[in-house]
């Protein structure tokens, strides 16, 4: 342009519609703090993965890259068998380099729901008979092919400060006590509900310990391992879990009151291939690894009694 | 005509929000609804939800609107940061929700266990039911009501002061009405939040029919025991979601054009 009249306004374009030098450098600023944030988030996501996949839970952390037609055992098995199938998983992937095991540990009532959806897997191990026949029932699993490989027993934890002074079974009933128990449609549920029945048929705690103990419930899990996570909270006073549940992890440090054998109904666990699974030769070879003396010792280690 | 591309553009995901809803109504017996309405179980679920949630939308538009009216008019200089701290509710998982509960009210919580001190118990309680769905869908009703409160001009405000009114006056015959809208949205969007709220609450709650079993609880755990008892839950669930939602939208559309300035 050629004269420029200082008298005349015009109107500001470019830079100076925009606030000039220091709206130029606040929304600098602005921008690079949003970089900075997206960047971080992204190095956090990147160092993750590199940490996943140099150890990952279910492969040993020098285990070379398998071959490209690499296996997938995919077990789904009750949530008490969590530290137990753990190390029998790695113990089959050594014997077995080209094939990686996956796990699913849920209660057996949601395993055995997700199998009559649909759910493809290899191999199902249940904490009861009745959730192993609905399987049955369900088509996931061919009847007769199905195995005791342990049983388990249940035990009385509480916190490790004891805060409701739980000294005998008894106490189970004492008005004021928080108890918590896993669902009736979880296995142990209904065990504990077997146990606290049978109780109030023995003189010693009378017919009203079972209403008692009942009306001191204050929570119905659908895991095992909730309650034992929230007897070690400290958040309950007491709960029912099996013996297996309290051995290993020294983060679940928690007192133990034993039930006497009387009351204390083996819990039965069934093991199966299923009868759509992926990889049916690898499932039948870790059902019979499962039943082998090895895997007989690994599930002892953790506190399971023996299948037969 | 650009109707027509519109529609086929959203087509799948519209596809994907419904399908599943009609299919849940198609596989639930319809005699099973009624069966499962006289089982008492089920009779707890749906009262104690109710309870719960309406409790939570009461507590949230009491102590949420002077936050959205904050939000609003954003004269307080931390105000960013205060979005963000009530952003987070929504953006973490409600299983996350259900520990931080139990971390801060539980018996060695940070407040419970002064509170257990005192010999007040929060979880396993009604109220922890509560105090869980307003955690998670309180972002929910105070973003609604911020944008609602955000349209009115503060002039408006100011020049009702101007004309002799109490705080308090202008709130309710001025800034109210004119974001009638936007707060009756979030309150509906609440409400749905807060009746579907599960993670937070099997944590921080528990599970106990009759004290602490919502319907969500019940789905679930139901889902594993009878399928027929879940649809119906499920089902039940459903209709009372659409019916509020319907209702919420009746009202806005009925009062729409009063509202016009």
């Amino acid at each position: 342009m050629s004269r420029q009249s200082a008298t005349r306004w015009r109107a500001p374009v470019g830079d100076r519609a925009l606030g000039g030098r220091p709206a130029r450098l606040r929304r600098a600023l602005r921008r690079g703090l949003a970089v900075l944030c997206l960047l971080a988030v992204g190095a956090l996501a990147v160092a993750c993965a590199a940490a996943g996949a140099a150890q990952s839970t279910n492969e040993p952390a020098a285990r070379p890259a398998g071959p490209p037609g690499a296996r997938t055992l995919t077990i789904f098995a009750a949530a008490s068998l969590s530290e137990s199938f753990g190390e029998l998983g790695k113990q089959f992937e050594t014997s077995h380099p080209d094939v990686r095991v996956s796990f699913n540990f849920a209660g057996s009532q949601q395993l055995r729901a997700q199998l009559a959806d649909g759910a493809r897997a290899d191999v199902f191990a249940s904490a009861n008979v009745a959730e192993m026949n609905n399987a049955v029932a369900a088509g996931s699993v061919v009847s007769g092919t199905q195995q005791t490989f342990a049983h388990n027993r249940l035990i009385v934890i509480f916190p490790p400060d004891n805060p409701a002074r739980i000294g005998s079974l008894a106490d189970l009933a004492r008005p004021g006590v928080k108890l918590d128990l896993a669902d009736m449609t979880v296995p142990v549920g209904q065990y504990a509900l077997d146990m606290l029945a049978r109780m109030s048929q023995d003189p010693t705690y009378g017919p009203g310990f079972r209403a008692g103990a009942l009306a001191n419930v204050v929570s119905l899990e659908d895991s095992v391992k909730s309650v034992v996570a929230k007897v070690s909270l400290g958040e309950v006073d007491a709960g029912i879990v099996y013996a297996t549940d309290v051995t290993g992890s020294p983060a679940r440090r928690v007192g133990t009151l034993q039930v006497p054998d009387r009351f204390n109904q083996p819990a039965t666990y069934p093991i199966a291939p299923l009868a759509h699974a992926p990889q049916p030769v690898l499932a039948q070879q870790f059902v019979d690894f499962v039943l082998s003396p090895a895997g007989q010792q690994v599930l002892a280690g953790y506190g399971f009694l023996p299948g037969r | 005509m650009q109707s027509w591309l519109l529609i086929a553009g959203g087509l799948p995901l519209l596809a994907l929000l419904t399908l599943p809803l009609v299919s849940l109504v198609l596989k639930t017996p319809p005699l099973a609804v009624l069966a499962s309405l006289g089982d008492a179980t089920t009779r707890q679920a749906i009262a104690l939800s109710l309870r719960t949630s309406l409790l939570t939308v009461l507590v949230v538009v009491l102590f949420g609107t002077p936050l959205a009216y904050l939000l609003a008019r954003k004269r307080l200089p931390g105000a960013p940061l205060l979005e963000v701290v009530l952003d987070l509710p929504t953006v973490l998982p409600p299983a996350v929700a259900g520990l931080a509960l139990l971390m801060a009210f539980g018996r060695r919580g940070l407040l419970g266990a002064w509170l257990a001190g005192l010999g007040i118990q929060l979880p396993f309680t009604p109220l922890a039911v509560v105090m869980a769905q307003t955690f998670v869908a309180a972002p929910y009703y105070i973003k609604a009501a911020a944008l609602g409160l955000s349209g009115v001009s503060y002039e408006l405000e100011q020049a009702a002061a101007l004309d002799g009114a109490t705080p308090l006056e202008t709130f309710r015959y001025v800034t109210l009405r004119l974001a009638w809208q936007g707060i009756v949205g979030g309150i509906a969007l609440c409400w749905a939040r807060a009746l579907g709220e599960f993670g937070a609450t099997i944590i921080f709650a528990g599970n106990l029919p009759g004290r602490t079993q919502t319907m969500p609880l019940a789905v679930y755990l139901g889902f594993e025991l009878d399928l027929t008892r879940a649809l119906t839950l499920a089902v039940i669930l459903l209709a009372i979601s659409f019916v509020i939602l319907v209702a919420v939208r009746t009202i806005l559309r009925g009062y729409s054009v009063e509202s016009e300035p």
